[in-house]
């Protein structure tokens, strides 16, 4: 028997359209499985009776014909999206009874599709961390175990819950968001696809801000062909967002074609570091082979100022948070921690609201951005990355994708998350250079580590060149065949 | 760079955090440390490059200047910790 929680997004799509199944029932099984598996931590919100008057709605909706891109397929939102009546707290404090009057623009375009909610997930708090131990509703972890151990694992971060939710079979797919990694390295640690658009495609209004110039919503799903039809139902113009793009969405799953003869693949050279994980490096050396083997070229290419994209990140990162959640100040919404005066109550109010981690990148950007300091650091920084922007666009002059390992290393235990806050930024190596750039980029689960861990491969494409990007994904997956299921998937109980 | 506690304490007055006095120390610490590692940029030859602030190269979109949204007074104080007759309330400012 079919169970239904195993099935992909597309899988399930078509199940519904053959009659196999109904909405409710897709639903009623994610909801079990939910119920089963609160072990994980995935979810800080679970909204069952409303996914199943959206599931109920849905197969209304179908019976009279209508049915949109994602008709009636149970999704998770990360808890950073705004939901209308569903309280949206960012994994902090500061908002933990904060209920949006409003829907962001991608939630409601999935809506449209026909989505069904089932909850809001874990994550970093303000999206601001690689493990998801930040979150102040205690971490989501990772569905995965080493061979023989039991030590819980880290399901990577930001977007931790929803990749968590995803590997574990508690949702056909989630909602992530990516500022220097935060789709692609939670979705390399815990076996799923992670796919960050290129800067504007998504609409970025009603997602709660981190750094303003690089957050970017995209898809995190268990194949190559679901992140492709959810990014179509995700993407799109919006005017309330003078940052998105005003470019047509292609159907980006008809684009697939598995063909890529021709196709020219760089390898950035910078990236083959001292010290890289010698299974990190073979698996790497493994993906070249497949697409050479699918009749790509591969080329080596150079990014020279590779070495400086972290530290360029992290300023600019931190300087725009603080400027974004400047707003968190105890008068319109959120937490308010009483004071004798404004001032008092202010930082009161942000002192117990925010964690240490968001407070350190707060004061960080806060003094980046102070008279004295500005030109130093914050201008420095923004030089620096139009240098590796620019590094990007020369390579893409001679090949059309990157193809890098996602992490430098697998999930790390929960308990072994290094406390140097220089250390934890070195799990973003790989993926901030392309979000400084707004490139797209894609993580796929590629191998297991000889612990049993899931690796993930990083595709790097040109600006709104995601098809490409999506297809030489499709190659790698199919080549791979990477089967591996995670110990803990919640399945029906 | 290293910082003090008294640089700490005035940046985090800056940012309207208050920072228990048994944390300066600490952050202080940290911070510095960050910053060291950030002055790597300073390595970087940056003459004659324009600072880049975005990637979406968006000419900014114009509209007509009309009311398009408004009158959900309600749903602005939903949140509010505190309001009274349509007003967000704070801590008295002037004595």
């Amino acid at each position: 028997m079919t169970v239904l929680t195993d099935l992909t997004l597309v899988e399930a799509r078509d199940g519904l359209a053959k009659g196999d199944f109904t909405a409710v029932e897709l639903t009623e099984a994610h909801i079990r499985a939910m119920e089963a598996s609160r072990a994980l931590g995935a979810y800080i919100t679970e909204t069952p009776e409303q996914a199943l008057e959206q599931a109920r709605q849905s197969d209304a909706r179908r019976a009279t014909g209508t049915v949109g891109l994602m008709e009636g397929l149970p999704v998770a939102l990360k808890d950073l999206f705004c939901t209308k009546g569903v309280r949206t707290t960012a994994a902090s404090r500061m908002l933990e009874n904060f209920v949006p009057p409003y829907d962001s623009t991608v939630g409601r375009n999935l809506a449209r599709a026909g989505a069904v909610t089932l909850g809001k997930t874990n994550l970093d708090e303000f999206a601001m961390g690689s493990s998801n131990r930040t979150s102040f509703f205690g971490p989501a972890v990772n569905p995965w175990k080493r061979t023989g151990d039991d030590a819980a694992l880290a399901p990577g971060g930001s977007s931790g819950g929803s990749a968590a939710a995803v590997a574990g079979r508690i949702a056909l797919a989630a909602t992530g968001t990516d500022t220097g990694g935060s789709i692609r390295q939670p979705a390399a640690f815990c076996g799923i696809v992670g796919l960050k658009p290129t800067y504007g495609r998504c609409s970025r209004r009603g997602i709660i801000a981190f750094a303003s110039s690089l957050d970017q919503a995209g898809p995190m799903t268990r194949s190559v062909k679901d992140a492709a039809l959810m990014l179509s139902a995700m993407a799109g113009h919006d005017p309330l967002d003078s940052t998105s793009a005003p470019v047509e969405v292609p159907n980006f799953e008809n684009a697939l074609t598995g063909d890529i003869r021709g196709l020219r693949v760089g390898v950035p050279r910078e990236y083959r570091a001292d010290g890289l994980d010698p299974e990190v490096s073979a698996l790497w050396d493994r993906g070249v082979e497949m697409l050479r083997d699918a009749g790509a070229e591969v080329v080596e290419v150079s990014l020279p100022h590779t070495d400086h994209a972290l530290a360029t990140y992290y300023i600019l990162s931190s300087a725009e948070a603080s400027s974004n959640l400047a707003r968190y100040d105890g008068v319109r919404y959120g937490l308010r921690v009483e004071g004798k005066t404004l001032d008092e109550m202010y930082s009161r109010t942000r002192g117990a609201g925010f964690g240490p981690e968001v407070q350190r990148r707060i004061l960080i950007g806060t003094y980046a951005l102070s008279a004295g300091f500005y030109d130093a650091y914050y201008l420095k920084a923004q030089r620096v990355r139009r240098l590796i922007t620019r590094d990007f666009l020369e390579a893409f002059g001679s090949v059309d994708v990157l193809l890098t390992p996602t992490t430098p290393t697998p999930a790390f235990a929960l308990d072994e998350e290094p406390t140097d806050p220089l250390t934890l930024y070195l799990n973003d190596v790989f993926t901030v250079p392309t979000s400084l750039a707004g490139l797209p980029a894609l993580s796929m689960p590629a191998g297991l580590s000889g612990q049993g861990l899931p690796l993930g491969l990083q595709l790097v494409g040109r600006h709104f060149q995601e098809e490409t990007l999506l297809n030489a994904a499709l190659v790698l997956e199919r080549a791979c065949a990477f089967s591996g299921a995670p110990m803990f998937a919640g399945k029906e109980v | 760079m290293a910082l003090d506690k008294t640089t700490v304490a005035n940046i985090a007055f800056l940012a309207r955090i208050d920072i228990p006095e048994d944390r300066q120390e600490t952050l202080a610490r940290e911070l510095s440390s960050i910053l060291t590692w950030v002055e790597q940029l300073e390595q970087v030859d940056t003459q004659g490059v324009e600072p880049m602030a975005s990637v979406a190269n968006l000419a900014l979109s114009w509209r007509p200047d009309a009311v398009t949204d408004g009158g959900c007074v309600d749903d602005v104080l939903s949140n509010a910790p505190e309001k009274n007759s349509n007003c967000f309330v704070v801590p008295r400012m002037v004595e």
